[in-house]
């Protein structure tokens, strides 16, 4: 019994050797009708049993990722002198937002084994389905382009800042087009490419307020929903005409 | 100062919307015309999904073709049954035009089919109401007979029925279809498409001119609610606030424009209307043509 819990100790000594402890400003995100983005701080620390191992040293990377749907990528191709899509490759499942935060070059701080295990790099996340075309990679280049220049995704190197090996922190701001749901936060600790540490934690990104009544009556009972438009949309015709009317007089 | 759309989920600046809003309301004031083909192509632009674009665009038309309506309702100026054959064939086109929008939307073609039918049908009409007006700035020494009786196929065909306001004995068919061709359009591209019916009924239908306006705007005012609850029903896409603020800024917008309106002389005010029209086809064409600088584009697929 106890060679059995001495090799369990020793087997899970490398793991615990250096663990994260670590949080998020704030665990909520609540999408009211000013709401312009939001500015995330996660910020932790390694804690070990023992002084830090000589050898590589230690490297931080963190990501933030929002909920997954299927894409369709297009591409336009010239036809009889107008731009037509024509091609089309469809994605599984890509997060809707992706940030990558980390304290130095992804390639220089991850093994490529160790990115396909964790899934961390954006082309890690983005999965076809589907027959490949032959020119896949070309889409997949151009939907990381366009979810770049969107702010959607971010891939942000030498952001996370690391202080005496130990203490860490990054800002994580989340753009305007946020979609609801669960938002992953994960953070890793590399050493030589591999990863020593992970831990999860969560941020719920909620509509509130007016924004949450309307969207869940648009959602679930949409004929009503359209019909209080269409009474909106009349009251505020009826209105206007009354009032400039009165007004004239 | 932004604002956060509920449906079209994105975050936008609440003055831009009642400007665009003002500016279209102001035109809309100025010329008699709803303005929908304009605040489509600009919400589009301003980053709203064409869906949501369209599917509001219809509902800020219900607004402004509501007050329009009633104002001609106290001239006596709209003819009900003729309102009630077109508003019948809108329906059934809008009907037919939501589930065109569907497929279209399924094969990735929908923006392409949306542009096209936008340079087709503005150019056209455009295009038609400038050659028109020029003409009839030529003719101002008013030698123009007014025709009241023209006598081609449309009264050839059968179901004839007595339009007593137009004072008409016309065949149903060609009304029912002229609405079903707006309905159409009103689905597809989110105006009331009183750009298309106005020039149709007064040379097609040869209805006088007092009422076409108010009996277009009856039409307008049915079939864009009905395209409202449609897209709202089936799609998801009617942004409420949106919609709101869009109404509050044309609202504003149209009393300009229309005191604006009653100082320009009306073929004056049909040339620079269909300057306008010819504009946005030939915005739009242009973006068709020319080579775009991302040629790829990413759809989210709905479950």
């Amino acid at each position: 019994m106890i060679r059995i819990l001495a090799a369990l100790l020793l087997m899970a000594l490398p793991l615990r050797a250096e663990e994260i402890v670590s949080g998020v400003s704030q665990t909520g995100v609540s999408i009211t009708t000013s709401f312009d983005g939001a500015a995330i701080l996660i910020y932790g620390a390694a804690i070990r049993d023992a002084p830090a191992p000589d050898g590589p040293l230690m490297e931080v990377i963190i990501t933030v990722e929002g909920p997954e749907t299927p894409l369709v990528i297009r591409k336009k191709e010239r036809v009889a002198g107008i731009w037509v899509n024509r091609g089309a490759v469809k994605i599984a499942s890509a997060p809707s937002y992706y940030a990558v935060a980390t304290t130095g070059d992804l390639t220089d701080i991850l093994k490529p084994a160790e990115d396909e295990k964790y899934h961390i790099s954006v082309a890690q996340k983005i999965q076809a389905s589907g027959v490949a075309v032959a020119d896949q990679a070309d889409y997949l280049a151009a939907l990381q382009r366009i979810k770049v220049a969107s702010g959607s995704y971010k891939l942000a190197r030498e952001t996370v800042l690391l202080l005496r090996q130990a203490l860490f922190r990054t800002d994580v701001t989340l753009p305007a087009n946020l979609v609801e749901g669960t938002y992953k936060v994960r953070i890793f600790l590399t050493r030589g490419g591999m990863v020593v540490d992970q831990q999860d934690s969560q941020i719920e990104v909620r509509k509130e307020g007016i924004e949450r009544t309307l969207y869940r009556l648009a959602m679930d009972q949409p004929l009503e929903y359209g019909i209080l438009s269409l009474a909106l949309a009349l009251l505020a015709g009826l209105a206007a005409s009354e009032l400039f009317r009165r007004l004239r007089l | 100062m932004q604002f956060y759309l509920p449906i079209a989920e994105v975050s936008v600046n609440v003055f831009v919307l009642l400007g665009l809003g003002g500016i279209v309301g102001f035109l809309s004031g100025m010329f008699g015309v709803g303005g929908g083909f304009l605040i489509t192509p600009l919400l589009i632009l301003i980053g709203v999904p064409s869906g949501v674009a369209v599917a509001t665009g219809a509902n800020q038309v219900v607004a402004s073709s509501i007050s329009g309506v009633l104002a001609q309702f106290k001239r006596r100026a709209v003819d009900m049954p003729m309102g009630a054959v077109l508003t019948a064939g809108g329906l059934v086109g809008s009907t037919f035009g939501g589930w065109v929008f569907n497929l279209m939307s399924k094969l990735g073609q929908i923006d392409l089919f949306v542009q096209l039918s936008y340079v087709l049908f503005l150019g056209l009409v455009g295009g038609m109401m400038l050659i028109e007006s020029i003409n009839a700035m030529r003719r101002s020494d008013k030698t123009m007979v007014r025709r009241s009786h023209v006598h081609s196929w449309v009264h050839r065909m059968p179901v004839k029925m007595k339009f007593r306001t137009s004072g008409l004995y016309i065949s149903v068919l060609p009304p029912l279809g002229v609405g079903a061709m707006v309905g159409f359009l009103s689905a597809i591209m989110g105006v009331g498409g009183g750009f298309v019916m106005v020039p149709a009924m007064i040379y097609l239908l040869g209805m006088p001119t007092k009422v076409v306006v108010g009996t277009s705007l009856l039409q307008i005012t049915f079939v864009t609610a009905y395209t409202t609850l449609v897209h709202a029903v089936t799609h998801h896409t009617v942004d409420m606030a949106l919609a709101l603020l869009l109404i509050v800024g044309g609202v504003l917008g149209a009393q300009v424009g229309a005191k604006v309106g009653v100082r320009l002389k009306a073929e004056q005010l049909r040339i620079l209307l269909s300057l306008m029209v010819l504009l946005v086809a030939g915005k739009i064409a242009y973006d068709l043509l020319a080579t775009p600088d991302e040629l790829f584009s990413v759809t989210v697929v709905k479950a």
